[in-house]
């Protein structure tokens, strides 16, 4: 049994520790917003908050994630109030929507670092997170207003 | 496609608007009758109203026949909709329609998305809908006050009458489905439209910010098991044998059975079922392609391109013109094969009964795989329920002539009899065929003492994607493969003397759609070689194509409208230049300016892109801009990095390091200007994606004098020496 801390609630889950993380939580806590892209930690699609920094939760076997509070998009917000999220909605940043999960929590992890991130932190940030629809534009754009939003107060 | 046509606008409007709270109406109810009448025929079909659900609470839920797979037709086409209906655009909800003849599309006689054509062909069905359900909703009310019908409108989800009495849609639908169908609607002219060309906002994203959003992948049912399946390492080969005894030691693992296209391994979890598919033990017959290679396919190809082929447009007659001319220069062009690599890999749940089959995938192509689904399952179609979910991106993989991809599923869940969710890996996904094909050109071109183009040959090497599916006899023609030449057949200069053959060898690999098809290499091929022509002649390459266009003004318009919002010609910061292109696909005319550099080593940076597009009368601006930006990505993403290749006949790339994507810090700031067309509308999901690599490719020229024939771009061949 592996005790989990899954968006602030407890699991005790029976699987391989081996098993990564990212499945864990897709087929054993039934938490399907965040995505299986490559296996391989090379698309960012499965990305998650472990204790606050951003993880590829396919590379991630779950015993490294023991005791450790994990966030996942469904835990980023209880009514789409993050700022991340008004600001998705804004600059109507998806299209297909299916990297949006990874995007949006490797961009959480970001403002926790740098509130106010210069082109050249999101580059940095953002770049193992591939988008197929090419939505890194509006991206770039909603971290901007995401950090202002956060900044002026307002969440 | 088009001679699939096989129902008329009439039929629709006579079946398209339904209404009522939970009522359950027929499909096909001849204008004229009433529900009631017609009931007793189409309860039995139980399938809930076609396009328009009104709950009592006012929520309006339409059933959209079109997959979402980014491309925005979950906004674009309530929109149609809702302009007509005068709903209140905040109430409406949107599903996925099921899998009947109603839902077929309006040209092509079959429920599909593809070939950027869902606006353009429900454009004035949906419209029709949505007026017939607002005129039965205002002569319910008209009915229910007993006043002139003439004296009701409809606003904003209720019926008015005199400023007085008002009636919700919701107060008034279960009357409203008692009424006959109106036979005939009339349409409000484009000045009218208040919802129609104005910039809105996607309905489905609150759903993908938060998680919810159900692609195929986070289908569930209770009892559902895992499945990956081990795929011959060659096209064509096939498991000779297996030895599953370490598999089933694998904690969770099942089942291990043998399908015709491999052997699968079921498990309780995916992980489970990938580390059984690990220990599994295949003897392979790796069948007649077990050396195939690109490499020689190329010598093959570049060997046909210098033979006649099947003549595709034979205008005048180029091989006389060249001997007279006064200039001559030729020019080989190839591309390599692509795979679509979706963000979601395929995957498909299948829960297989004795009486009926439910599935749970992205598909792009409904009564296909409905139909290759009950072949399987020894089933009716009407036995068989798709559930189309959200597509974690189609680029034409999701409409797979063979239903690859749920067939396999369906005969997983006939071996396993429980329900099973087969899930392809990223690998899987990538080696798996159906690939944009490999192509290979070989153009010549004569030019007058004035620099003036008199002939042009444009000679095509490449597989049919159409050649062996159910469409070739719609598509195929003289045994030209239309989409093959699209983009080739009909360049818009003005060249007195044009011949464009082809030949389509062969070859045992898979191919398939891929955003924006045939043009997605003939406009490389054809706006890299005119650039050619410009720099042959002295010219400018855009002042040169401008010559040529006076009888294609749609293409003239964005190549114009490009070159003023670019400052074409203006003066750039030391070591960048810009290149140009225009091209016409889907109905719709898109021209690009991409301004890039090159560093020492080779590698090419595209700074900024300047698109302008001609799409018509379009319905939502903010989806052409998106589509726009999104097309400039793809393209990029596919001439910068794109290539499959194999050798030994195995696919030589497996994952996102060895078949790279564009990413977000290799981003250009894109542009997009829109032309406020008043012709019918034009596809928006594919054209913006051809003319970037042509655009990229003419300004590395310009700044190096080295002209890209090969695809993707090598930074060998620029690296400063």
């Amino acid at each position: 049994m592996i005790a989990l801390k899954v968006n602030g609630k407890k699991h005790e889950v029976d699987v391989d520790p081996e098993t990564p993380l990212l499945w864990v939580i897709r087929e054993t806590l039934g938490l399907t917003g965040t995505k299986y892209g490559c296996g391989m930690a090379l698309c960012g699609a499965c990305t998650v908050l472990l204790d606050g920094e951003a993880v590829r939760s396919c590379s991630t076997p779950v015993s490294q994630a023991a005791q450790k509070e994990v966030t996942t998009i469904e835990g980023l917000s209880a009514d789409m109030d993050h700022p991340l999220q008004k600001a998705w909605i804004a600059e109507d940043v998806p299209q297909c929507g299916y990297c949006q999960s990874g995007q949006i929590m490797q961009a959480a992890a970001l403002l926790q670092k740098s509130p106010k991130p210069t082109d050249a932190d999101i580059d940095n940030s953002m770049s193992g997170n591939i988008c197929r629809c090419g939505t890194y534009q509006r991206i770039r754009k909603a971290i901007h207003e995401a950090a202002r939003m956060t900044e002026g107060g307002r969440k | 496609m088009n001679g699939m046509l096989n129902m008329s606008r009439r039929d629709f409007l006579k079946t398209g608007a339904m209404i009522g709270g939970g009522l359950i109406l027929g499909f096909r109810l001849p204008a004229g009758t009433t529900p009631a009448e017609a009931a007793t025929q189409t309860q039995a079909a139980a399938i809930p109203n076609a396009f328009i659900r009104i709950s009592p609470d006012n929520t309006i839920t339409l059933l959209i026949n079109k997959s979402e797979m980014g491309q925005g037709v979950y906004t674009s086409l309530p929109m149609l909709i809702a302009e007509e209906l005068e709903c209140d655009w905040n109430k409406i909800k949107v599903e996925s329609a099921p899998v009947d003849p109603v839902y077929n599309h309006t040209a092509y006689g079959m429920q599909m998305t593809g070939g950027s054509s869902s606006v353009w062909s429900e454009y004035d069905r949906l419209r029709e809908v949505g007026a017939a359900c607002r005129e039965m909703l205002i002569a319910a009310a008209a009915q229910t006050w007993k006043v002139p019908r003439a004296s009701c409108r409809a606003k904003k989800g209720a019926v008015v009458h005199s400023g007085r009495k008002r009636l919700t849609y919701g107060q008034l639908a279960d009357e409203a489905a008692k009424l006959p169908v109106p036979a005939q609607v009339a349409l409000k002219k484009p000045s009218a439209f208040t919802i129609i060309g104005k910039p809105t906002k996607r309905l489905d994203t609150p759903e993908k910010v938060n998680g919810t959003a159900v692609f195929g992948i986070d289908a569930k049912v209770p009892g559902m098991l895992m499945a990956v399946i081990a795929r011959p390492p060659v096209f064509g080969g096939k498991a000779k044998g297996f030895n599953a005894e370490k598999t089933k030691a694998v904690k969770g693992v099942s089942d291990v059975v043998q399908i015709d296209s491999g052997v699968a391994v079921v498990a309780d979890s995916f992980w489970s079922a990938q580390r059984g598919r690990d220990a599994l033990e295949i003897t392979w017959d790796e069948g007649p392609n077990v050396s195939l290679s690109t490499t020689e396919m190329r010598t093959q190809f570049a060997e046909l391109a210098k033979t006649p082929g099947k003549i595709a447009r034979k205008d005048g007659e180029a091989v006389q013109a060249f001997t007279k001319a006064a200039k001559r220069i030729s020019a080989e062009y190839e591309v390599p094969y692509l795979a679509h690599a979706c963000m979601e890999p395929l995957n498909c749940l299948v829960d297989l009964r004795a009486d009926s089959c439910e599935i749970w995938t992205g598909t792009q192509f409904q009564t296909v795989d409905r139909n290759a689904a009950a072949a399987i399952a020894g089933l009716k179609p009407e036995q068989i329920k798709i559930h189309t979910t959200f597509l974690g991106g189609g680029f034409g993989r999701r409409a797979n002539p063979h239903s690859d991809f749920v067939v396999e599923a369906v005969k997983v869940a006939k071996e396993v009899k429980k329900p099973v969710k087969v899930v392809w890996t990223r690998e899987d996904d990538m080696k798996g065929g159906y690939y944009r094909p490999m192509w290979y050109d070989r153009l010549e071109a004569a030019l007058d003492e004035k620099g003036k183009p008199v002939a042009w040959q444009h000679t095509i090497v490449g597989q049919s994607i159409i050649g062996g599916t159910p469409f070739e006899s719609a598509m195929v023609k003289d045994g030209i493969d239309q989409t093959s030449v699209e983009g080739a057949k009909e360049i818009p200069y003005a060249i007195p003397n044009i011949l464009v053959d082809l030949h389509s060898p062969k070859i045992g690999v898979p191919v398939q759609w891929w955003r924006s098809v045939g043009h997605s290499h003939t406009c490389f091929v054809v706006e890299s070689f005119m650039d050619e022509l410009a720099h042959a002649a002295g010219r400018d390459p855009y002042e040169f194509r401008r010559g040529l266009l006076a009888k294609s003004p749609r293409n003239l318009r964005v190549l114009d409208l490009v070159a003023r919002k670019a400052h074409w010609g203006a003066p750039l910061p030391k070591g960048r230049s810009r290149g140009i292109a225009v091209h016409e696909s889907f109905g719709s005319f898109v021209a690009q300016v991409a301004e890039v550099t090159v560093d020492p080593a080779g590698k090419v940076r595209v700074h900024r892109v300047v698109c302008a597009v001609d799409c018509g009368n379009f319905v939502n601006p903010e989806t052409i801009r998106a589509q726009m930006e999104s097309g400039v990505v793809f393209g990029l993403s596919a001439g910068l990095y794109g290539a499959i290749t194999l050798k030994e006949g195995k696919v030589e790339q497996s994952n996102f390091n060895d078949y790279q994507m564009l990413r977000l810090l290799e981003m250009p700031e894109v542009e997009v200007h829109i032309v406020q067309g008043k012709e019918k509308p034009g596809g928006i999901g594919e054209p913006g994606v051809p003319p970037i690599a042509p655009a990229v490719c003419n300004a590395i020229f310009a700044l190096t004098g080295t002209r890209i024939r090969s695809l993707p771009i090598r930074a060998e061949e620029l690296k400063k020496a």
